[in-house]
């Protein structure tokens, strides 16, 4: 397979381009080397941009399709940037039995994205993961990597409020 | 090596490595199956081929599992049905209950299987994906709550076309067919050559099905509708109306297409006749006088097209600009059909059925698809949408007397019918350029030029004319044609002589007899079939050169001029950009 012809990479900036081909050159002989890549990209920037994989699949001469099955398959690569604040919603089986999932919908209703989404704003990324191992705070959150435990749904509210006076005060410093 | 074993009470020896299921068909035992597809390899993804082996307990996948020596096969019997129908109903349980207002309803292997089983109500709730469909490209409709997960529309669109426009993204229960990177097909890679939508055995990806617009057409007293029909057409057809593939339909079509309404038939065989003295004459201006680059490169599948347009825009140089016949004949139905018979240009209809997806997209190719100053061709229905408007139209279709096409456009030879086989436009083209070479026709024991015949996916050959040889090669199956492309670049980058004068791409497996619009169910047998079908007609037409198709002489006399030039370099060629592979 011949990959991409032009259009996104012309105007793609020359720091990517030359992220790209450094890591090609370091990975070339290496076994695996798509994902160790793709590590590298993502450490890079917080998650994969469409534009670097374009960028791979043309110099690994490999199709997209191929980067994104691998993208899509390990649940630790992302496709978007994340908001500046990470709310996590636990969803091990003590936290679901306490009620996880009323924690996740009024977030999804809160915010108005769902689950693995960012606000429009970037200011919110929402997510769930298996167990954070903190059963005995079940159900747990982590906000911005501090862990809280023992919620209701209604706390919700007043997290999100505070977060949004923080970023108001920053703004107006 | 060979193994023998039995399967229920009955004995079968097959070479080793044959699968348990096609084993079961020598002795006509059918296993129900859902994912697997002749064409490709086993996906093992649906478990309804289980059989019992007589040793262990296990149940193996007939599809995915080779006979043994002595095995002793149980296909069905009660725990084996039971456990089928469990796996069907729990499929079932994701698959919306929608057959009515499918277009795959009637003709689908899903709802096959569910009638087989005699599934009569739901046992599990169903759950169902509500992602939106997809319908960007226009040639097809991608449901993903229908997806079943088989991997044929992957397999086929990655092995087979080596296009990678779809793929399987995330894993486990959320696994889901999509198009590259996750973007619409129409960003994808995509060529629409509708593979994939042949090889699903669902409702997941069909045709976009226009067979309305065409009734609406119809019915519209300000439209003259004129028709053609592709070679490839006939000798399918008959097999949505339960005929064997190959039957050659090609009077009852016409008789059929009259009574829908259409106030003029053509044959866009008739086209191909004139697409073959288009190309062979350009063929003949660079190799004899050296006007052009070599390889000459077929451009008649827009599937091709698209493909190359893509991925080796340098070679653009090499394609010929000669348009397919379809676009060919809809040039000259706008322009010379109106001129001849006085009736307004501006009021003609041109509706085109052909075996192919990608020929919806073809229609808005380039400006030059308009070269009458309107759309040349209006409206492209595949073989499967065709047959669907004849069942609307409650003509009895297999009981029609046989008619003629209209003699104008209509007269076709034995060499612009085998266009619609792989190798049949490079047979085709021969047998004129030998004509233009050397004055003469080839000898009757040499007009059949066999090594370029047959479903191998990649035929050479060296064909002698005069005191040259010209060196062909031929490929369908767009996966073949890479490797025959890296050599042509190599030798072209180097400044040597091409590895070939002339070569013949299609992009589906088998050429358009094999096209993604054609009737359900293709594998290589009926591929083969409807091959035959096309041979045996050119087999015994007095007619088998291109060059001598009266109404070709006739459209050039009165109309073309001559060929490459004029009115025939305007209205029957075109141009070729590239065009960038993923557009997100
Ligand atoms: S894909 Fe088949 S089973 Fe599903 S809705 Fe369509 S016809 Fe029915
Ligand atoms: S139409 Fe052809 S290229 Fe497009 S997704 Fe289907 S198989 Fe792939
Ligand atoms: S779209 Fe059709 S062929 Fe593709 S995986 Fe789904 S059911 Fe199978
Ligand atoms: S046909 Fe064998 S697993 Fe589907």
């Amino acid at each position: 397979m011949e990959a991409a012809t032009l259009p996104p990479l012309e105007e793609m900036d020359e720091t990517t381009r030359d992220e790209i081909e450094t890591s090609v050159a370091k990975w070339k002989d290496a076994e695996g080397n798509l994902i160790m890549i793709l590590h590298e990209i993502q450490n890079r920037h917080g998650y994969v941009p469409r534009a670097s994989s374009l960028l791979l699949a043309r110099e690994m001469n490999i199709p997209l399709a191929r980067i994104y099955e691998v993208l899509t398959f390990y649940h630790y690569f992302r496709l978007v940037p994340q908001g500046d604040h990470n709310i996590t919603v636990c969803n091990g089986t003590a936290c679901y039995l306490k009620g996880s999932g009323r924690l996740l919908s009024e977030l999804e209703k809160q915010l108005g994205i769902k689950d693995g989404e960012t606000t429009e704003d970037r200011m919110f990324h929402l997510e769930t993961v298996r167990c954070i191992g903190c059963c005995g705070m079940a159900p747990a959150l982590v906000v911005d990597k501090k862990t809280i435990g023992k919620n209701s749904p209604m706390d919700i509210p007043p997290i999100l409020e505070k977060i949004r006076q923080q970023e108001k005060t920053h703004e107006d410093q | 090596m060979s193994v023998t074993a039995t399967i229920n009470g009955l004995e079968v020896t097959v070479p080793e490595g044959t699968s348990i299921l096609e084993a079961a068909r020598q002795v006509q035992v059918r296993i129900p199956t859902l994912c697997k597809h002749q064409d490709l390899f086993p996906s093992s993804a649906c478990g309804l081929c289980i059989v019992k082996t007589g040793t262990g307990k296990k149940m193996p996948r007939a599809c995915a599992t080779a006979l043994e020596e002595g095995m002793d096969i149980t296909t069905h019997d009660a725990e084996l049905t039971e456990v089928r129908r469990a796996t069907l109903e729990l499929i079932l349980s994701n698959h919306p209950n929608a057959c009515q207002t499918c277009g795959r309803n009637g003709d689908c292997e899903l709802q096959d299987r569910a009638g087989e089983f005699g599934i009569r109500q739901d046992y599990l709730p169903r759950r169902v994906t509500d992602l939106p469909c997809d319908d960007s490209t226009g040639s097809l409709i991608l449901d993903f709550s229908k997806c079943i997960k088989c991997g044929r529309c992957v397999q086929v669109c990655q092995e087979v076309q080596n296009v990678w426009a779809l793929s399987f993204l995330d894993r486990g229960i959320n696994t889901r067919m999509a198009p590259a990177g996750d973007i619409t097909l129409a960003e994808s890679p995509c060529i629409r050559c509708g593979q994939c939508s042949a090889h699903c055995p669902t409702g997941a990806i069909v045709e976009n099905d226009e067979t309305a617009t065409v009734w609406e057409a119809l019915r519209d007293p300000g439209k003259i509708c004129t028709v053609q029909i592709a070679p490839s057409v006939r000798v399918a057809l008959g097999e949505a109306f339960g005929l064997p593939p190959g039957t050659n339909l090609t009077g009852k079509i016409y008789s059929a297409l009259r009574r829908l309404g259409f106030k003029a038939i053509f044959d866009t065989t008739f086209a191909a006749d004139l697409t073959i003295i288009e190309e062979a004459s350009e063929f003949v201006a660079r190799f004899v006088e050296g006007k052009g680059e070599l390889p000459l490169i077929t451009s008649c599948c827009p599937a091709w097209v698209d493909y190359l347009e893509k991925n080796f825009s340098d070679l653009i140089p090499l394609f010929s600009t000669a348009k397919s016949p379809q676009q060919m004949l809809g040039a000259l139905a706008k322009t010379y059909y109106p001129e001849k018979t006085g009736l307004p240009a501006d009021q003609i209809y041109q509706v085109s059925i052909m075996p192919c997806t990608a020929k919806k997209y073809e229609l808005e190719r380039t400006e030059e698809m308009q070269s009458s100053g309107r759309p040349d061709v209006d409206v492209v229905l595949t073989t499967r949408e065709f047959a669907r408007m004849i069942k609307q139209s409650g003509v009895d279709f297999l009981n029609l007397p046989d008619e003629k096409a209209d003699s104008l456009l209509g007269e076709y030879s034995g060499a612009g019918l085998i266009f619609g086989n792989t190798g049949g436009v490079m047979e085709a083209a021969l047998r004129t350029a030998f004509n233009k070479v050397t004055g003469e026709n080839l000898p009757p024991e040499g007009i059949n030029i066999t090594p370029v015949r047959g479903l191998e996916g990649i035929k050479t050959a060296t064909i002698p004319v005069a005191d040259t040889k010209v060196r062909v090669a031929v490929a369908h199956g767009l996966a073949n044609v890479e490797n025959l492309l890296l050599q042509v670049r190599e030798a072209r980058d180097q400044n040597k002589p091409p590895p070939w004068h002339f070569i013949e791409v299609m992009a589906c497996p088998g050429g358009c007899i094999g096209g993604g619009g054609q009737p359900y169910g293709v594998c290589n047998e009926v591929r083969q079939k409807r091959m035959q079908g096309l041979l045996d007609t050119d087999e015994k037409m007095a007619l088998r050169f291109s060059h001598e198709n009266p109404e070709i002489l006739q459209v050039y006399d009165e109309f073309l001029g001559e060929p490459l030039t004029g009115k025939a370099h305007e209205l029957l060629h075109t141009s070729y950009q590239p065009r960038p592979i993923y557009q997100k």
